[in-house]
């Protein structure tokens, strides 16, 4: 598996989310707790909503459109609505982040 | 012919004894009613909440005024009973005698006080009653208080202080808190709880002489010197039932007046009840028993045939936070077996002593839920046989369940105990429900469970659930959401109450089940320590919704709009000629008059907010706050600056009223509008908060709405000069700010506090209205700003993606 470097974790707020861009769509970078990161498409199923300017809490976060919840280890929506949000393999070392390579580049691999 | 009813002591006991005697016989008696406290029943044991602020006295007043009246109970409030004359058959009150043909002693206990040297200065108290709690209320943070005790009273009086702020220290002398109740482990984990509110807490300590100066407390003394500086020492080392006048009148006595099965006394005209009793041997501290008392009393007085048994009793402590619960014999012995659970993480201890199969003892802290179904086992004797191995996971376990609460209330047996203060047992609220109570009032009224102390208000709640499934309304009293079972009112009151001041502090006070909140409690806890706390707390953005978070309001495309400031609806040729450069520069597709009198720009990219802010920023255009629960717009019509109806400058108070207002937060948006007559072309009447200028002076309304409900506003009064419309309009705001629940519209709060309440706080009390006023004031101080200005300076670069991978591809 190969890393790419996105940033240092400091850039994301606490809570909070960052966008990556990529040519297949953009991702969002959570941060859920001071060394916690995780990360996933910025789409929701839903109807679209940017998932990076959601209400990111425990190791959730809210869609700023209509609510639902996406569990960020798993991707699935929680409670009662039916959906899932691609999630990406992201790692910390010395407060960078690293994204796996293949989220962002998948394009040269098809 | 009526019998004549004499009571003395109107406590918790009597209390009861009335309820059933004047429910069940309302004409039987002629009743007299003695207390020596100058008022009549309270619950007494929400004194510590009251101490905490999580409650006022009049919420815990249980009968008043009119519940006496109703019942024709003549009361004798504030008067001692001095002799019972047996022979005669009369009580002697302080201002006058009453003949009896039957009596109830209801005296309760008297605290106990050590006779230390000192012990009768100035400043040295029990907590007992209501003056009691008050003088401790008094206390703030440049007080020192000692507790002398590390029980039950103690603790909850150390607490509730310490949340005022106050400099508390506890003397226990026992190894470990609530020796009685708990055992080492939990007695640790509890002393660390009350450590961490900055509790002190001496063990083993030995109180040797209360130091005084000039007649008043001034430190108390142990024994190995150690001198503890306070200026209230209380003592809440236990009670001793108050026999004084039993003992007086000849009745039997021991350690308390005894009583038979039917509280009937040695004297057969004369029954006893609560804790000035003594029952086989026994006295009581504790509410349960008493209440099972007074049942047998009332019946016994109506000549019915029942007897009063003695049960296991459970115990909590009403600290908010520090979760515990006990019952039934935790120490250790031959034969007998314990198994522990710790999750040292979350503060988790559970303890079961368990002998010949049989539950015998649980101690539990940090995770209290499964208390009453252990408490069932005990006193049902169960044989743990078959489940001793998962026991300690409590009762969702045993099915294979989740470990989802209401499926272990589902699991209870129909004798398990739900309330223990009135014991009710599960199987009598599902009665109660099957008879059509429907909610939790209904439930409290028909059974009295939940009704004292309300520690098992959720259980009785999920009993509901269980019973009715989708049928069950939740109370009006929601909580603000699954992370806790508190309402938004009661989060608000802790929040003042406790002095929380950050997040965290919410959170973990008032025992938060998630770590850090979800999207519907974060921004509301966000609005009320901001609101509360000016100055300490910080704005808190990744705990705002997208569009104040980032100061535009999200569209459903993901673009966002624009809209600047126009103060008061006036604009410039400059200013227009600014915005249309910006809609040209950043390709804004659509540009719209609103119907605040502003200019929306819709369609901008998230990535060029800062960009076009600061061009806008520029020729001075700030952020308009449409996004906001805050102030939005004030509207306002030409006024005598153009118009020949005017009678008021109404354009100008406007931006007055705006350049005031603007950058504060509220429970949710607020928008104004002065009209310059009662034509009203800037519909006034519709707004949050109105103003209509007349000759003679400013209308001022509150409480309008145009959206999903259209209201017309409700005048809240006249005023003659503009600035006193000014001031009236940021005391309504900051009133509105302290009190409103988060996303209530100023009409909803108006709704719930009432006109008559508004026009005493902000017309009438003078004092009070500059007091908010200067509130508002210090507020603005923070928030009256451009945020739009701010994240062009501070926060422009997280508004573009933290890493771009189209760019590299292009190369
Ligand atoms: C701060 C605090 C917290 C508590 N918390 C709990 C708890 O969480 N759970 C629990 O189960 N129990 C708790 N208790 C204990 C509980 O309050 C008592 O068990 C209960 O109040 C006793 O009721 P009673 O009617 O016997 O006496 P009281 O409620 O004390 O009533 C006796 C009344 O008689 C009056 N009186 C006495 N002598 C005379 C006289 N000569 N003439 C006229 N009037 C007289 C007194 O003024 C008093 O008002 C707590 C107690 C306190 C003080
Ligand atoms: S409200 Fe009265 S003063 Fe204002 S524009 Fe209308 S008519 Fe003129
Ligand atoms: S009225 Fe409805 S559709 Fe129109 S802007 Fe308001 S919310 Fe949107
Ligand atoms: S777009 Fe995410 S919830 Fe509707």
């Amino acid at each position: 598996m190969s890393w790419v470097d996105i940033g240092h974790i400091d850039e994301v707020p606490v809570r909070g989310a960052r966008l990556v861009k990529t040519h297949i769509g953009c991702i969002a970078v959570f941060r859920t707790a001071e060394a916690e990161v995780f990360a996933a498409t910025n789409s929701c199923p839903h109807k679209g909503g940017p998932l990076s300017e959601g209400i990111v809490h425990g190791q959730s976060v809210t869609c700023p459109l209509h609510n639902w919840v996406f569990d960020l280890n798993t991707g699935e929506a929680k409670g009662a609505d039916d959906g899932r949000i691609t999630t990406y393999t992201v790692r910390l070392e010395d407060g960078r982040i690293l994204l796996d390579d293949s989220a962002v580049s998948r394009r040269s691999a098809a | 012919m009526k019998q004549r009813l004499v009571v003395i002591g109107a406590g918790m006991a009597s209390g009861r004894v009335l309820e059933h005697l004047t429910e069940a016989a309302p004409d039987a008696f002629d009743i007299t009613l003695f207390n020596a406290e100058p008022r009549g029943n309270y619950n007494r044991i929400m004194l510590s909440p009251v101490l905490s602020g999580e409650k006022t006295y009049e919420e815990i007043v249980t009968h008043d005024d009119a519940w006496y009246a109703e019942r024709g109970v003549v009361c004798r409030f504030g008067e001692k009973v001095e002799k019972i004359d047996r022979e005669m058959k009369v009580v002697e009150g302080e201002n006058g005698h009453v003949p009896y043909d039957k009596l109830v002693v209801a005296t309760g206990s008297n605290p106990f006080i050590i006779p230390l040297p000192g012990h009768g200065l100035d400043g040295v108290i029990a907590y007992r009653d209501l003056e009691d709690t008050q003088q401790m209320m008094g206390m703030g943070p440049d007080n020192k208080v000692v507790v002398i005790g590390g029980g039950l009273l103690g603790l909850e009086a150390a607490a509730g202080m310490a949340a005022h702020g106050v400099d508390v220290t506890v003397v226990h002398i026992m190894g470990h808190l609530m020796e009685r109740q708990l055992d080492e482990a939990a007695g640790y984990l509890l002393k660390k709880s009350l450590e961490d509110k900055g509790i002190k807490i001496y063990l083993q300590a030995n109180s040797k002489e209360i130091l005084g100066e000039d007649g008043k407390v001034r430190a108390l003394l142990l024994d190995d010197g150690t001198e503890l500086p306070c200026d209230l020492l209380v003592m809440a080392v236990g009670i001793r039932p108050n026999t004084g006048l039993a003992q007086q009148a000849g009745l039997a006595t021991g350690r308390g007046v005894h009583v038979d099965d039917q509280m009937l006394t040695s004297d057969p005209d004369v029954y006893a009840v609560g804790e000035c009793v003594e029952h086989n041997g026994e006295v009581f501290g504790l509410v349960a028993p008493l209440y099972d008392q007074a049942k047998v009393a009332a019946r016994a007085l109506l000549e019915e045939d029942v007897a009063f048994t003695q049960k296991t009793l459970s115990t909590k402590l009403k600290v908010t936070g520090c979760d515990l619960f006990s019952v039934g014999d935790f120490a250790d012995g031959p034969g007998r077996e314990n198994i522990v659970f710790r999750d040292p993480s979350r503060g988790v201890y559970k303890r079961l002593v368990i002998e010949e199969d049989r539950l015998i003892g649980a101690v539990m802290y940090g995770d209290t839920a499964d208390g009453s179904w252990f408490f069932g086992l005990i006193k049902d004797g169960t044989s743990i046989d078959e489940m001793r191995e998962t026991l300690i996971f409590g009762p969702a376990y045993q099915g294979g369940d989740t470990a989802d609460p209401l499926s272990a209330v589902a699991a209870l047996p129909p004798e398990a105990e739900i309330c223990g203060c009135n014991g009710v047992c599960k199987g009598d609220i599902i009665e109660a429900i099957n008879e059509g109570a429907n909610d939790l009032g209904a439930v409290r009224a028909s059974t009295k469970a939940s009704a004292s102390c309300g520690t098992c208000t959720g259980l009785v709640e999920q009993v509901l659930q269980v019973t009715l499934g989708d049928d069950f309304q939740m109370p009006a009293a929601q909580p603000i959401c699954g992370c806790t079972d508190l309402t938004h009112e009661d989060v608000r009151r802790l929040i003042k109450g406790q002095e929380l001041k950050s997040q965290a502090a919410v959170w973990q006070e008032l025992s938060w089940t998630t770590p850090n909140g979800c999207h519907v409690c974060r921004p509301a806890i966000n609005y009320y320590l901001l609101a509360d706390w000016p100055l300490e707390y910080q704005d808190d953005p990744q705990s705002r919704f997208v569009n104040e978070r980032k100061h535009a309001n999200i569209q459903k495309d993901g673009t966002f709009s624009v809209v600047p400031r126009m103060w008061g609806g006036i604009t410039t040729p400059e200013e227009l000629r600014a915005i249309a450069d910006a809609a040209d520069k950043y390709h804004v597709p659509t540009v719209k008059v609103t119907g605040g009198q502003r200019i929306d720009l819709l369609g901008v990219k998230g990535e060029d907010l800062p960009a076009i802010w600061s061009d806008l920023n520029k020729v001075g255009l700030v952020s308009g706050h449409a996004y906001s629960k805050g102030l939005r717009t004030v509207k306002t019509c030409v006024g005598t600056d153009h118009c020949r109806f005017g009678t008021q400058d109404s354009t100008g108070l406007g931006i007055k009223l705006e350049k005031t207002l603007w950058g504060s937060w509220t429970p949710h948006k607020l928008k104004l509008a002065v009209s310059g007559c009662p034509r009203n072309c800037a519909e006034a009447t519709c707004k949050d908060i109105g103003v209509v200028c007349v000759d003679s002076g400013y209308q001022i309304s509150i409480g309008g709405a145009a959206g999903m409900d259209v209201k017309e506003t409700e005048l809240l009064c006249q005023v003659s000069t503009e600035d006193e419309a000014i001031e009236v309009v940021m005391a309504v705001t900051q009133a509105y700010r302290e009190g409103g629940k988060y996303l209530d519209r100023l009409y909803k709060w108006l709704g719930k506090v009432g006109m008559d309440w508004v026009k005493a706080e902000v017309v009438d009390d003078l004092e009070n209205r500059a007091a908010l006023v200067a509130r508002f004031e210090l507020s603005q101080s923070i928030y009256r700003k451009d945020p739009w200005a701010e994240h062009v300076k501070e926060k422009a670069q997280t508004y573009a993606p933290i890493a771009d991978f189209t760019l590299e591809a292009a190369e």
